[in-house]
């Protein structure tokens, strides 16, 4: 803004004495305030002076005042709560409009109540809060996973809000759409598992076993886990994201004022698409990764194709792809659950949608991992 | 306070805005003086907002220069843009606060950006902000957790962070009660008055617009041009108006 151009103090200043035996404190401040400028010293000498036991009374004045902005207005508020909190006499002598902004800006808050207290913040509170957190977290998961039943239930009775068009469109989105992404990684996958066997089984010139290795590997765990790892991060995390986003701009909510259950709308179809199309994506990741192994058995290793497709078929057992599937269906359920669950319970800012995502990933991968653990011991002890 | 209610803080020229092809508006030139309130009108659909993302630098116009003071804004660069931005404050129509930041540190992020201001120093002046828009002891809420209305003030608090020359308003009294509608109304007359602060506004309250307005120009949907141009309590009394731009400041009244 303009300045005067016979400025007499290009800073910002305050004089401050006292009169009358020391008890009244005369303020007067003048000069240029502008933000961003540091304090006058003499400012800190005024708030001194107000902790003054002698002073009982204080008197604000603007002498020379030329040009001030809002960090003025800072300083004599705090001039004045100073003074207010020792019960001082307050009495302004100052221009009309800073004397109508400061009054605003002393205005008492709506309620005394209001102002929210600072939380705890320390190691063992944060500890502690968490242990007691953990609890209550998981009956709200089983209460999710509730609310899933029953309206896989109103489902089943033809009661269900779910769209078809709901449907049809995320099984296109996560199981067709994710295909070019399947097919790099399982090939790739299956090469490598081809050059690792390589490596080892030629030293006992048994080349041919590659193919069984590759074949059981792929089959059995590793294609169900390429699907799940690209999956959580794919499809886990857009779930999360859409579900946690449309909860901060409060469409959930108006999903059910309209009286339409959002688990029926956005967590179901997610549910059943993922859960269908997770073992199909496996059966393609399999294929996919023999096929990897089969390029590398053929062209770098010589072996007849013939013989390796042979191979692949005499050393793995049907029931292989049987297992595989039990994963995949399993990490598909887990995944859609993650994903769903974090975004629907998601805080209503920016910050907790990004949490939310991360945490959804997160949890998929480590439910993927632990469900793997469970899987195959409870194979290994039927014989499967 | 000095007043030199001659300096002219933005100057329109010949503005053309709208979208890829579509022209919303034609040959729209005013000029906003210091300490001037100044009001966009028209109906929905007849580009307000869009001449104000235009005033903002977040569009360009299809054809037109725009001044402020001596700058040509949409002539030199972005950072000559961002440079002319900072002495302005904008209060976006649904308030647009920072949803993982509280109130305090919403307007404190600009003075931590722009200033060399402590942090307890940075603080006092948010709180006094948010005092001035009425929200005192709100200042460690999160805007998810406070009405509709008051992350409206929210927003007008942190316009007012680094205590602009020039403040954009979209929309400032919609959606706020009538008692808060007319302390919005009379903060922005005391902030004209004591810090001499320009303003831009993009309203359709018409109480409001007869209060405050010093100035206005009223865009026409139909012929896509400025139709009226002077302070609305005159225009609405003035037979001479155009029918379009009375019937709108009298609610259909003409």
């Amino acid at each position: 803004m303009q300045s005067n151009p016979q400025e007499v103090a290009a800073h910002a200043s305050v004089q401050a004495e006292t009169r009358k035996q020391g008890r009244l404190l005369h303020v007067s401040v003048c000069g240029l305030w502008r933000m961003g400028d540091s304090l006058p010293a003499e400012a800190h000498f005024v708030l001194q002076c107000l902790t003054d036991a002698r002073v009982r009374e204080l008197s604000l004045n603007a002498d020379d005042l030329h040009h001030w902005d809002t960090s003025l207005l800072v300083f004599l508020v705090r001039v004045i709560r100073t003074a207010r909190k020792r019960g001082l006499t307050v009495s302004l002598n100052l221009p009309e409009g800073l004397t109508r902004l400061l009054s605003l800006a002393l205005s008492a808050p709506a309620g005394a109540d209001v102002v929210r207290r600072q939380t705890d913040e320390t190691f063992l509170s944060t500890l502690g809060g968490r242990a007691l957190a953990l609890l209550p977290d998981i009956a709200d998961f089983f209460y999710f996973l509730g609310e899933i039943v029953a309206s896989f239930q109103r489902l089943i009775l033809g009661q269900s809000h779910m769209r078809l068009q709901d449907l049809m469109a995320i099984v296109y989105e996560c199981g067709v759409r994710a295909l070019p992404i399947i097919s790099l990684t399982s090939l790739l996958f299956g090469l490598i598992l081809a050059f690792v066997g390589w490596v080892q089984l030629t030293q006992f010139g048994a080349q041919v076993y590659v193919a069984g290795l590759v074949g059981i590997g792929m089959l059995r765990i590793m294609g169900a886990m390429m699907v799940g790892v690209v999956m959580s991060g794919r499809v886990g995390a857009a779930y999360a994201a859409l579900t946690g986003t449309m909860r901060v701009n409060e469409e959930v909510d108006a999903l059910s004022a309209a009286g339409i259950y959002p688990v029926d709308f956005l967590v179901l179809p997610r549910v059943l698409a993922l859960t269908a199309m997770t073992p199909l994506l496996t059966l393609y990741a399999d294929i996919m990764g023999i096929a990897g192994g089969y390029l590398v058995g053929v062209t770098m290793m010589g072996l007849n194709p013939y013989e390796y497709l042979n191979a692949t078929v005499q050393m793995t057992p049907f029931r292989h792809v049987l297992v595989g599937l039990v994963y995949g269906t399993f990490f598909g359920v887990i995944i859609a659950l993650s994903g769903c669950f974090h975004g629907m319970r998601c805080g209503r800012s920016a910050g907790a949608v990004g949490l939310a995502v991360t945490t959804a990933v997160v949890h998929a991968l480590v439910g993927i991992i632990l469900a793997t653990a469970v899987i195959t011991v409870v194979c290994t002890v039927l014989g499967v | 306070m000095l007043q030199q209610e001659c300096e002219v803080r933005i100057c329109a020229r010949d503005l053309q805005v709208g979208f890829d092809g579509r022209v919303l508006m034609r040959h729209v030139s005013f000029d906003v003086r210091a300490g001037e309130i100044f009001c966009i009108m028209g109906v929905s659909g007849s580009g307000k907002s869009s001449l104000l993302r235009v005033l903002m630098g977040l569009k360009a116009p299809q054809a037109g220069r725009i001044f402020y003071g001596d700058t040509d804004f949409w002539g030199g660069d972005q950072e000559a843009r961002r440079n002319v931005m900072r002495h302005a404050g904008v209060l976006f129509q649904g308030g647009a606060l920072w949803s993982s930041m509280t109130l305090a540190e919403n307007v404190g992020l600009l003075l931590q950006q722009y200033t060399d201001m402590e942090e307890q120093e940075i603080r006092e002046h948010a709180l006094l902000k948010l005092a001035l828009a009425g929200l005192a002891g709100f200042e460690d809420y999160y805007p998810s957790e406070i009405s509709g209305g008051m992350r409206k003030r929210a927003g007008l608090a942190r316009a007012l962070a680094l205590d602009p020359r020039i403040l954009f308003l979209d929309e400032p009294s919609a959606g706020l009660d009538p008692v808060s509608g007319r302390m919005l109304d009379d903060l922005i007359l005391e902030l004209r008055e004591t810090l001499n602060t320009s303003f831009v506004i993009v309203s359709h309250e018409l109480q409001s617009i007869f209060a405050i307005a010093d100035n206005s120009v009223y865009l026409d949907v139909q012929s896509r041009s400025v139709t009226a141009v002077g302070r609305p309590a005159d225009l609405a009394r003035d037979p001479e108006t155009e029918v379009n731009a009375r019937r709108f400041l009298t609610r259909g009244k003409v």
